[in-house]
């Protein structure tokens, strides 16, 4: 069935693949989100003990999906796994770092003999929490901001920035992405815990800090999106290939593919939605409307940056060393060997939604972590 | 290109991969094998109902969940270093290389990762069957992850279904299935969760056989000795057979590692196996006449016989991959070195005539790489033109020598301390067997410093090569100052040292507690 599609099908399909993955890595990062609010929901021990257990029931779900999205990047789009990872180097190591701490730090929070103390872990998962976002943020809106490096005819990549990705922190777009999915995650956050635990106290605060962390978004993200639209964007000659500079590209994408934008539209609304609905009622299903939001914001922010002959990832200093799913695509065979492997997709949300129904019945109380056996 | 190349940065760079994966390598066996040991222990559970069972389950539960987190945290660095700081490479063969990693991904890690929550937390929320079922998938899911990326390493040990586009100038995949199904990956995946399952057993008795000498939960560890001791001897020989059967894969696609393993420098018919020896100096060995070994203890033929089925059958030694062997058919160093670097030289001047414009000259040269007769002369050496050191194309023989000896000494010496402990199982004596309880914790380190030594022979005796014979380290290092290099090593080296430390002081304390009594809070 695959067999028959053209190159660039399968390319357009596994660009939809890779960014399906990356928006629902960006949902899941409310548990980093969580992490940094431990000590502003959680006034006592107890609060806290309920907060970093309803995270740490979903913890491996984030960093299983983060390995995920890396693993179909590099076997879908090779040239984008050996230019940026290997050429924006030290943005990938603290955000891999910070994930290296993560995962212990649940695990080894309340046991005894901890040698660091809970403190320490509490403090990793805080990092992680705020390193985590603020970077891959950052390093998506590269997507749309462009990097310093060029390839030879080997395709092997030279990164002329000098700080081997770090530069791209000194962009106050590529900071406005970072830090909107900062805020965004500290709302997907409370709203989830508002849906997951049954606790007076900890909804009470959750809907003040709502607010708290709903007017930096906005503005961060307002602020990057009407940015993207008005910049100029980096547009690929579908014949010649050639790619070049063209005004009001991201913003054309938009107006071009009309679904996208439909996408972009319904994704924010929802997002808004959720947030307003959990300001103004209280209630536990924000989380319903913002999450799936999320995922349709950031699908269509995605589609725009690789679609309809745009360079996804862009070289400043070497225009035509610039990545687009067609030049930095693996080769027809492997595209249709993999998009084989994709059907399992539906199987696996299958499964992982029936075990999720099946524990998540009920809400987090004290009186169920007092009797359960594994507690972190 | 490598007029330019910094040496030390070739190095950093195998070190921080080499740090990760040993640090990692350090937890992922217990995984492998633990899962189905729990797995085993719940359905007695199940089928019984005896809730002394279940304790006991979720007693090694506990200890399996403190040393899961810490190989997940190792595991992300491994597949993201790839593109850090292997970047060439990553272009090179990611077209082959990045699909099982994928695959990994979708269909192991989440299987893992959604059956394991099940696991630790499903207790009081879903079914009993519906929990043995996940503790089953945890097993099965855990083992797949290892299949993926096993899978993966031996592809570069072994490249095959494969072919050079030059145009894009790296490696596209041509058969699947020749990449899942290649006897070295078949091999490699045996043998290495194989190894898991022997580790996991010996974790197993040893704790338990402290638990008998403090004469606590005497039923618990003797019920655990026993399971643990039939699963590890049935692994232990399992091991010893898929070892036997990674021999003669190393004797068929990596001679030269065959003969670091055995310190073998001038190839024989006949050859003997070295039971144990020890080497002598680099120039001795390395001299024509030189003694290779100080002392050994040689099996005759067994080498011969091991690796090719037949005891007479003629082993090539590092003497004759380095000069040549005409007589058997095997180049030297220098000559695949030449043959190699005409491959380079054919995809520059492509890529050059295809930049001038010159379509006659690109045609034709782009040709060679579909030729037949191209790819065997040449491209098959494809990576020996990359250097001009013939040194550089030899692996280290002693590391190589003495990992792969220990190895398979600790190998079999784990089937024989698995039969003591069965037979002192079967006749209800372990509780008298102060000397052997005594002994088992001590053994717990063996079977990890087994594993990794397996690792050492399997990644340091196919040096210089990422790719075998395609490319070498240096050429698939990402270009990056050494600096930024020793700092994430070093950052890597203290974070997984700390956490490393408190693992092992929190499964101690949690060893000391003990199983809980079923009931009661924490």
């Amino acid at each position: 069935m695959f067999e028959n599609l053209s190159l660039l099908t399968l390319q357009h399909y596994w660009w939809i693949i890779v960014s399906l993955l990356g928006s629902a890595l960006v949902f899941l990062m409310f548990v980093q989100g969580g992490q940094t609010l431990i000590y502003t929901l959680g006034k006592n021990d107890k609060e806290r003990t309920m907060l970093v257990n309803s995270l740490g029931r979903k913890w491996e779900f984030t960093f299983t999906t983060l390995v995920t999205f890396g693993g179909a990047f590099f076997a879908s789009f090779p040239l984008f796994y050996a230019t940026s990872f290997g050429g924006a180097y030290w943005v990938w190591m603290i955000i891999l770092l910070a994930f290296v701490i993560q995962a212990v730090s649940y695990e080894f929070r309340s046991k005894a003999g901890n040698f660091l103390g809970a403190k320490v872990y509490e403090g990793f998962l805080f990092i992680n929490g705020l390193f985590g976002t603020v970077l891959i943020g950052t390093a998506v809106a590269t997507f749309f901001t462009g990097s310093q490096f060029s390839l030879n005819d080997l395709n092997q990549v030279n990164w002329e920035g000098p700080a081997r990705g770090l530069e791209a922190a000194l962009n106050i777009r590529n900071i406005a992405l970072g830090f909107s999915v900062f805020f965004l995650a500290r709302i997907l956050a409370i709203l989830y815990f508002m849906n997951n635990i049954d606790n007076d106290a900890i909804f009470i605060r959750s809907r003040k800090h709502l607010w708290i962390n709903t007017i930096p978004f906005l503005i961060a993200f307002l602020f990057f999106l009407t940015m993207l639209l008005v910049k100029d964007g980096f547009a690929v000659d579908p014949d010649s290939k050639m790619v070049s500079m063209e005004k009001y590209k991201y913003l054309h994408n938009l107006l071009e593919m009309p679904v996208i934008l439909v996408m972009l539209l319904i994704g924010v609304a929802g997002v808004l939605f959720g947030i307003i609905r959990a300001l103004i009622k209280k209630t536990t299903i924000g989380i319903w409307f913002t999450g799936p939001g999320t995922i349709l914001t950031v699908l269509a922010l995605f589609l725009i940056a690789g679609f309809n002959n745009t360079a996804f990832y862009p070289s400043t200093f070497d225009l035509q060393s610039s990545l687009t799913i067609e030049n930095a695509s693996s080769s027809k065979f492997t595209l249709t060997v993999m998009s084989y492997v994709s059907l399992l997709v539906p199987v696996v949300v299958a499964y992982i939604w029936y075990a999720w129904r099946s524990m998540n019945r009920k809400q987090i109380t004290q009186e169920e972590l007092s009797k359960e056996d594994h507690v972190y | 290109m490598l007029q330019s190349i910094d040496w030390s940065l070739v190095d950093w760079s195998r070190a921080q991969f080499a740090l990760t994966a040993m640090y990692h390598w350090l937890f992922v066996p217990l995984t492998l094998g633990i899962t189905w040991i729990l797995a085993i222990m719940e359905t007695i559970y199940v089928k019984t109902g005896d809730p002394e069972w279940k304790r006991l389950t979720k007693f090694w539960m506990k200890l399996f969940g403190i040393n899961f987190a810490i190989g997940v945290a190792t595991g992300i660095i491994l597949e993201f270093e790839f593109g850090t700081n292997w970047s060439n490479y990553s272009w090179f063969v990611g077209d082959i290389f990045g699909a099982p990693l994928a695959v990994e991904g979708i269909m192991a890690f989440f299987m893992e990762s959604t059956f394991i929550a099940i696991m630790f937390f499903g207790w009081n929320k879903v079914s009993k069957k519906f929990h043995l079922a996940s503790t089953w998938l945890t097993a099965i899911g855990a083992n797949l992850s290892a299949l993926w990326i096993l899978v993966a390493n031996a592809w570069m040990q072994s490249p095959v279904g494969t072919q050079f586009n030059p145009d894009t100038a790296r490696n596209e995949m041509t058969n699947f299935f020749d990449v899942l199904f290649s006897p070295v990956a078949v091999n490699k995946f045996l043998h290495t969760i194989g190894s898991g399952f022997v580790l996991a057993a010996i974790f197993i008795i040893g704790i338990s056989a402290w638990f008998l000498l403090k004469k606590r939960e005497s039923r618990l560890a003797f019920r655990s000795i026993t399971i643990a001791a039939i699963f590890g001897l049935l692994a232990s020989v399992h091991l010893v057979l898929t070892g036997d059967g990674s021999a003669k894969r190393v004797a068929e696609v990596q001679p030269m590692k065959l003969a670091a393993m055995e310190g073998l420098y001038d190839g024989k018919e006949g050859a003997g196996l070295v039971g144990f020896g020890i080497l002598a100096a680099k120039e001795k060995r390395e001299a024509e006449t030189g003694e290779e070994f100080i002392f050994k203890f040689e099996m005759p033929k067994v080498l011969s016989w091991m690796a090719y089925g037949d005891a007479n059958h003629f082993v090539a030694g590092v003497n004759d991959f380095k000069n040549g062997n005409p007589e058997r058919g095997i180049l030297s160093i220098p000559e695949k070195m030449q043959r190699g670097g005409i491959a380079r030289q054919a995809l520059d001047d492509y890529k050059r005539a295809k930049a001038s414009g010159d379509t006659a000259k690109a045609d034709s040269l782009k040709g060679l790489f579909s030729d037949p007769e191209f790819l065997e002369n040449n491209f098959k050496y494809f990576g020996y033109g990359f250097h001009d050191d013939v040194n550089y194309f030899i692996p280290h023989v002693p590391i190589t020598f003495y990992s792969f000896h220990i190895m398979v000494i600790l190998g079999f010496g784990f089937v024989l301390y698995f039969l003591i402990f069965l037979f002192f199982a079967s006749r209800g004596e372990l509780q008298k067997r102060k000397f052997w309880l005594r002994l088992a914790p001590w053994v717990i380190p063996l079977p990890y410093i087994a594993s990794q030594a397996g690792w050492v022979v399997a990644e340091l005796g196919r040096q210089p090569w990422t790719i075998q014979d395609l490319l070498p380290t240096v050429a698939a290092v990402t270009r990056i100052d050494s600096g930024s290099v020793i700092v994430t090593f070093i950052l890597f080296a203290l974070t997984f040292t700390v956490l490393a430390i408190a693992e092992v002081k929190i499964m101690l304390s949690a060893i000391k507690t003990g199983p809980k009594n079923e009931g009661g809070t924490r």
